[in-house]
């Protein structure tokens, strides 16, 4: 007995020498530059690390932001596989990085919105920037996101060429009711019409952002429809992965999916979120940020699609290039009238051309060629 | 070949240790598992001592720090007295999580669709609504097993799922917050709906320690603490003593299901301020362990959430600071309780191996 209580001793003061020893060598000193006090948080819902797909592709731009403000590694703290649906966690995630003396913090899942714009009224000298939601307070608390389905058309373009059986496959995060997701879809199949009218594109739903299992589900039950190109809307590259397990191809989403999926890829709607990043970083690092909301295109570099693989069908380059020459002159909206739905309701006037904030926020209606169960 | 039936190795149960002996068994146990744990941080080419002590300010760095400390402790604690009276009657309650749940579920009916009510009526009613929730959802197993001898351990998690699909159902329908424009979520509770802060900290902690002394003096001082007491030792000797076996675990399921829904109720007008997915978050697992690691003592429960909260909450500043995976925070914790756990094993139990023995 005595001996036990001897060891535990030992044991115990030996640590806390350790311990302090340990304090005394930590605090290293900033990079001495101007803005050395400044950090940046960032609230991943997944983690980078992964290599692919959504907060992979969040955090490329946090990193092009971080390479062309020149700031140090200590200066942003991220916070990764934040759960979204738990406030709790997102709140305590985000005072970590207000702890850490953050003094700009992204949020880049939509469920992280409602406990950002919170907290934005509790710390007025934070600054909140949440990227694919709708809220904003004009002063410290603003909301990003693109036109995404300007790419989404141009993908389009690509499964369009490419289908033979002119079934082309489309896993979806959400259903009709999420018009971020619906516009998208409708966009791809507009640019599946405009090269291959006799192409239809089945959607399936998995009800996840992030599923992989689902995911990949959704996308073996499209390829034994008999669809031959399968394209996404959601996080991971498990449909791509899946396409080419069975010989198929693919479009992926947010990242450039070729080097996941080398022998099905053609090509991904992608966000260059650097871009945004950068931008607002700067202004609030030197004071001017006004806390606008932001709603970029392709002309400003936000959204593109990844360089084309070897896969593409011959011609896709060209087709592309047009329509690509068309959106960034302005001359083609994507949205134009006249357009049906796929229950053959008009749904825009000829003449007419659907606003941004309906697209991502109140379009409820599958294109003509669109089928869903 | 002739050998008796005997196995390699036996489990045999250890004589009981005194109290002080306990606690330096518990105190070897987390000095090796710290040690291990810093090995494995020493192979990610980390510095274990940087990184604990990293640890340890994420904890306590600041009021900030110390609040979310205590706010992650507040459901860990009162789910782990709720399952505390369910263990010591020997039900193997695993559905905390669900009861969790179905506690906030009931609790935010009020807070959406009541929450003209008067602050502190709204808030009450709130309180006893989870508790309702939460002890409806812990007497359906009971009743289950009393009636028709169920297996608990699989009912109650199977009910786990049950409720977290319920939530799910009201936010993509019913409960769909309508300014959302059709996004699944259900909208913020109004700030009347919302739990008061005391000391900058919700007052769940407050209930929470209420409930340390309730379900102490309960189980130690009262009648019906002794019934669950008796009924947990064996049933047979209940059933002879003339005890209503089956009314007292319904009644005690029930009580702890209410507790686990105080929980749900506290999460979701003091800490998330809506009803979502992420409600319960494996907190009425962790629970688990919380109460086993306590040997069911309300008061050795309050310790070991809060190292359990220091080692979560100072985790996640450790992960950010050091640029790690959080699955490097996931792992280092598990390693942690696995080894605290190992050594608590080997307290209470000895290994036998085939032929060596019979010295005593």
């Amino acid at each position: 007995m005595k001996h036990f209580k001897k060891i535990a001793a030992l044991l115990l003061s030996a640590m806390m020498l350790l311990t302090v020893a340990g304090c005394s060598t930590t605090g290293t000193t900033g990079a001495g530059t101007a803005n050395a006090d400044f950090k940046v948080g960032v609230i991943h819902i997944g983690d980078p690390a992964d290599g692919s797909g959504y907060s992979y592709a969040h955090d490329l731009g946090i990193v092009a932001m971080q390479e062309e403000l020149k700031l140090a590694d200590s200066q942003v703290i991220r916070k990764i596989n934040v759960d979204d649906s738990d406030a709790a966690a997102t709140r305590t995630a985000i005072e970590e990085c207000i702890e850490e003396g953050c003094t700009l913090i992204y949020g880049t899942s939509w469920g992280y919105m409602d406990t950002m714009e919170q907290m934005a009224a509790e710390y007025p000298d934070v600054m909140f920037s949440h990227g694919t939601g709708y809220k904003s307070n004009g002063t410290n608390f603003n909301n990003y996101f693109g036109r995404i389905y300007q790419a989404r058309y141009l993908s389009g373009i690509a499964a369009g060429l490419k289908t033979t059986s002119n079934k082309i496959g489309y896993v979806a995060a959400m259903d009709v009711t999420n018009s971020e997701v619906t516009g998208g879809i409708n966009a791809f199949a507009m640019g599946v019409e405009s090269v291959n009218p006799n192409a239809k594109v089945y959607v399936k739903v998995t009800n996840s952002w992030f599923s992989p299992d689902l995911e990949k589900q959704a996308a073996e039950a499209l390829l034994d429809l008999g669809c031959d190109v399968i394209a996404q809307h959601c996080d991971t590259t498990a449909p791509q992965l899946a396409a080419q397990a069975r010989g198929a191809f693919g479009v992926g989403y947010n990242s450039d999916m070729t080097k996941d999926a080398p022998q099905a890829h053609l090509t991904a709607p992608v966000w260059n979120w650097g871009v945004y990043y950068t931008m607002t970083a700067k202004a609030v690092m030197e004071g001017t940020w006004d806390a606008a909301n932001y709603f970029g295109g392709m002309d400003d570099g936000l959204v593109d699609i990844s360089p084309l693989s070897d896969n593409c069908a011959p011609g896709t380059a060209e087709a592309i290039e047009a329509a690509r020459a068309k959106i960034m002159d302005g001359s083609f909206k994507v949205f134009e009238g006249e357009l049906y739905d796929n229950a053959g309701n008009k749904v825009c006037e000829a003449g007419q051309v659907i606003s941004d904030a309906d697209i991502t926020g109140a379009m409820n209606w599958y294109y003509r060629n669109v089928i869903a169960e | 070949m002739k050998r008796s039936g005997e196995p390699l190795i036996r489990v045999a149960k250890k004589t009981e240790l005194s109290g002080g002996r306990l606690a330096l068994f518990s105190l070897l146990g987390l000095c090796i598992a710290i040690f291990v744990g810093g090995l494995f941080i020493l192979t990610l080419g980390k510095n274990p001592f940087a990184v604990y002590q990293s640890i340890f300010m994420g904890a306590f760095r600041s009021p900030l720090a110390f609040q979310g400390t205590i706010k992650i402790a507040i459901p860990l604690l009162i789910s782990s007295l709720a399952i505390t009276l369910a263990f010591k009657m020997k039900f193997w309650n695993i559905g905390a999580e669900g009861q969790i749940i179905m506690g906030g579920i009931f609790a935010s009916y009020f807070a959406l669709f009541h929450d003209g009510l008067p602050h502190f009526l709204l808030l009450l009613i709130m309180l006893i609504a989870g508790m309702i929730g939460g002890g409806l959802w812990g007497l359906i197993p009971a009743f289950f097993k009393s009636r028709f001898g169920t297996n608990e351990t699989l009912f109650t998690l199977m009910l786990n799922y049950i409720a977290l699909y319920l939530i799910k159902y009201l936010t993509e329908g019913p409960w769909r917050d309508p300014a959302s424009s059709g996004f699944p979520k259900i909208a913020t509770f109004t700030a009347n709906a919302q739990l008061d802060k005391i000391l900058g900290i919700h007052a769940g902690w407050v209930i929470a320690l209420i409930l340390v002394v309730f379900v102490f003096v309960y189980l130690k001082y009262t009648k019906q603490g002794y019934e669950i007491t008796v009924v947990g030792e064996s049933e047979n000797t209940a059933r002879y003593a003339g005890m209503n076996v089956s009314k007292i675990v319904m009644r005690t399921m029930f009580l702890s299901g209410a507790i686990c829904g105080i929980a749900g109720m506290t999460q979701a007008s003091g800490a998330a301020y809506t009803l979502s997915e992420g409600i319960a978050g494996g907190v009425g697992f962790t629970a688990i362990i919380v109460a086993w690691l306590s040997r069911l003592n309300p008061f050795l429960a309050v310790i070991f959430t809060l190292f359990l909260s220091v080692l979560q909450k100072g985790s996640s500043v450790m992960q950010s600071a050091f640029g790690l995976s959080t699955y490097v925070s996931d792992v280092l914790e598990g390693i942690i309780l696995f080894v605290i756990l190992g050594v608590d094993f080997f307290t209470q139990y000895k290994l036998i191996f085939r032929g060596a023995q019979k010295h005593d």
